[in-house]
């Protein structure tokens, strides 16, 4: 059984078809990147595997470990080991990051029907993954995400994911935005964080990311299509040729009526 | 307006009868305090919306109400109280249907430079501070309310706290308002002064026992001398169905230093006015409130900050939740006179709204005088984040929980500003519990989809 089976996926967003029917398998530890221009849906799919409600289904299937997805609250999602890490995390001011991530790591291991932990446990964990990430100490005590920069909010969603421990993780755009020096750091997270039981989704519209993290398979997605897929030499090629020449294939191969 | 005329006539039998027996009436002053505010009530009557004032609260429902005062004491257990306690005060006095009972109260061992007892008990015996105090701050003329109150003043809370005299822990007063067989109104009245140099928390906290129509129209005259630090908590948590209108009128001397802080959690129909005069050079103010109402709760919030003397600083942050189809108003009058130069003052109003049908009227009201001054103000309305509960919903932190976590966050901001202490803490309780039953009520999904109804209201200048 695959991890995540991608049936030929519809969804509206707000009346308009941004995804028209996609197919992807992720098999547990393996890493798959996304690729494509702005406006081709690779967020849209970011959003709908974690379950955000505005984006609407029209066709098609989604089975994480055999179960349905799209029967899933995010909340459910979340404690069945799906983890996104947002394009634009969220500030929430009054609510402290270590306060969050202990009743969020409980949430899920409630639901897994663990023992919740309490703070003399998870603090050592917490600060041995803030250490790994590079973060300050001082974010510990800070509210979530508030007066971060950019890359300080990147990092703490790697942060997040390293609690968390997710079967799936999906990276939305993680390197946008990043510094190199930044982006070297969220990837020894993401590497670290590589093993035969998870599987990964990196969502990005630049090849600099799989310099620093490699995945197994490249999909290029087109106009809510994918268009190519290949190995990691795929990234390559889209870095020389651009994404025109595939924008130009994916006229030539899709249907009349598109 | 007649009907204004017929209701008052109603208290005319009231306040007759309550003057031949009330304590204190046999002072002449207090006779005639009690007679010129009754005047004044008679020749006002009760406020209408056309009272700008009273834009956004309607009261002509307590105009309508044959109120009486209470004549026999209601029996209270003192098991009955239990849940109200608050262990770390230093005393507490407990009053109820506004009479004080020391048999359920906890007088405590307080040192001598510190009162606290009932202010029947000092009108009855009175010292040097009630003609002095009594009655001098508290506008009559402005408003019925206190018109009223001022009337039929006899019994509330009388604390005095001698110079240089800290007292660390609270003094709690408790109003208990018991069931109603026929509508009763009750006037607290309170007088609490602060000398010079001095450090007290007091938190007057209103309850129900039982039902029934209640009007608790309740005073407090706060007096802070040069250089005291007080702490004023105000906690209405009386059943939905009572009127509760109160007054807090501070009396601010030169550098002393006043929070007020009102959490308005029950109650049908609240008004909670809050009215420091910062007359003294360098004081400092600050108003911090938080109001939650559900069902058909009405919360008003009337602030009217004056700043008679130079540099001084005043701080209004009020938080407002609503949900069902529940009321909240928050009006915030700034008054700075000719020649308080180097005002600074600011205003800062957020509300909620949980559900569609709540409402919420936010008006500043800014009345400057002087030339070189500080004012700033801000409202703002909205609901809870999309994006943020979204955020710690695919954290694996259910609807309700997320709900729960952003309410308090928002309703923390009004904790943060409360020193840390036992009263902060009971203060913090209250509001977690409260916000634990509202975060329970999920929005009804149709209706609040596709709409945005987030705004900022426009700066008036």
């Amino acid at each position: 059984m695959s991890l995540l089976e991608i049936k030929n996926l519809h969804v509206n967003v707000a009346g308009h078809e941004i995804l028209k029917g996609i197919d992807l398998t992720v098999n547990a530890g393996e890493i798959h990147s996304i690729m494509g221009p702005n406006g081709s849906g690779k967020s849209t799919l970011a959003q709908v595997l974690s379950r955000r409600e505005a984006y609407q289904v029209t066709e098609g299937q989604i089975l994480f470990n055999g179960k349905d997805l799209l029967e899933m609250k995010p909340e459910e999602a979340a404690c069945e080991g799906v983890f996104m890490a947002f394009q634009y995390p969220v500030e929430i001011p009054g609510i402290g990051n270590t306060y969050f991530l202990r009743s969020s790591l409980n949430a899920i291991r409630k639901y897994r029907g663990q023992d919740e932990m309490d703070a003399m446990d998870f603090l050592p964990m917490f600060r041995e993954k803030l250490k790994l990430l590079e973060m300050d100490d001082k974010l510990v005590n800070r509210s979530v995400n508030e007066g971060f920069s950019g890359g300080e909010k990147k990092r703490n969603e790697i942060l997040q994911m390293a609690i968390l421990e997710p079967k799936l993780a999906i990276l939305d755009e993680t390197d946008s935005g990043l510094d190199i020096d930044a982006l070297r750091i969220v990837a020894k997270g993401v590497n670290s964080m590589r093993s035969p039981e998870r599987g990964m989704l990196l969502v990005t519209h630049y090849q600099r990311l799989l310099d620093y993290i490699v995945p197994d398979f490249v999909h290029v997605l087109v106009d809510g299509r994918i268009v190519r897929s290949g190995g990691p030499g795929l990234a390559l090629e889209l870095e020389e040729k651009g994404y025109g020449s595939m924008e130009a294939e994916a006229r030539q191969t899709a249907p009349a009526s598109a | 307006m007649t009907t204004a005329i017929q209701n008052v006539e109603n208290y005319l039998g009231s306040f007759t009868d309550f003057e031949k027996t009330a304590s204190g009436r046999e002072l002449p002053w207090l006779r005639t305090l009690r007679a010129e505010a009754f005047a004044r009530f008679c020749e006002t009557g009760f406020p209408t919306t056309h009272d700008e004032d009273w834009r956004f609260t309607n009261v002509s429902t307590i105009a309508r109400a044959q109120f009486a005062l209470e004549g026999k004491l209601a029996s209270v257990n003192a098991s009955e109280l239990k849940k109200w306690r608050m262990e770390a005060a230093v005393a507490e006095l407990v009053f109820v249907d506004g009479q004080f009972v020391r048999e359920l109260s906890v007088m405590g061992n307080l040192a001598d430079s510190i009162s606290a007892l009932s202010l029947k008990e000092e009108i009855t015996n009175p010292g040097t501070f009630l003609e002095a105090h009594l009655g001098r701050y508290l506008n009559i003329q402005r408003d019925p309310f206190s018109a009223m109150n001022t009337a039929f003043a006899e019994d509330g809370a009388f604390v005095h706290v001698g110079r240089g005299t800290v007292l660390e822990a609270p003094i709690h007063l408790l109003f208990v308002s018991t069931t109603a067989d026929a509508p009763r109104m009750v006037h607290p009245r309170n007088l609490l002064i602060f000398e010079k140099e001095s450090q007290a928390t007091v938190i007057e906290e209103y309850v129900s026992l039982g039902g029934g129509t209640v009007l608790c129209n309740s005073a407090t005259e706060l007096v802070a001398e040069e250089n005291a630090a007080v702490s004023h908590y105000m906690i209405e948590r009386e059943h939905v169905e009572a009127f509760n209108i109160s007054t807090l009128r501070i009396q601010q001397d030169r550098n002393a230093n006043v929070s007020s802080h009102s959490l308005l959690l029950g109650g049908g129909l609240v008004r909670n006015n809050v009215h420091p005069v910062l007359a003294g050079e360098g004081g400092e103010c600050l108003i911090n409130g938080l109001f939650v109402g559900d069902g058909k709760q009405h919360l008003d919030n009337y602030m009217h900050v004056e700043h008679a003397a130079p540099h001084c600083s005043s701080r209004q942050f009020y938080n407002g939740i609503l949900d069902g189809h529940s009321h909240g108003v928050f009006h915030g009058r700034i008054v700075v006179h000719k020649d308080a130069q180097k005002t600074d003052a600011k205003q800062t109003n957020r509300n909620l709204l949980l559900s569609d049908d709540a409402q919420i009227d936010t008006k500043p009201q800014l009345e400057i005088y002087a030339d070189d001054v500080k004012c700033t103000h801000g409202a703002t309305i909205g609901q809870i984040e999309e994006n943020a509960l979204f955020y710690l919903r695919s954290r694996g932190i259910d609807e309700v929980s997320a709900r729960r976590f952003l309410l308090r966050a928002f309703a923390g901001e009004c904790v943060d500003r409360m020193k840390p202490g036992p009263a902060r803490e009971h203060a913090e309780n209250l509001i977690h519990d409260h916000i634990l039953a509202v975060a329970n009520h999920l929005p009804a999904k149709p209706k609040t989809k596709g709409k945005q109804t987030k705004r900022r209201l426009e700066e008036v200048k």
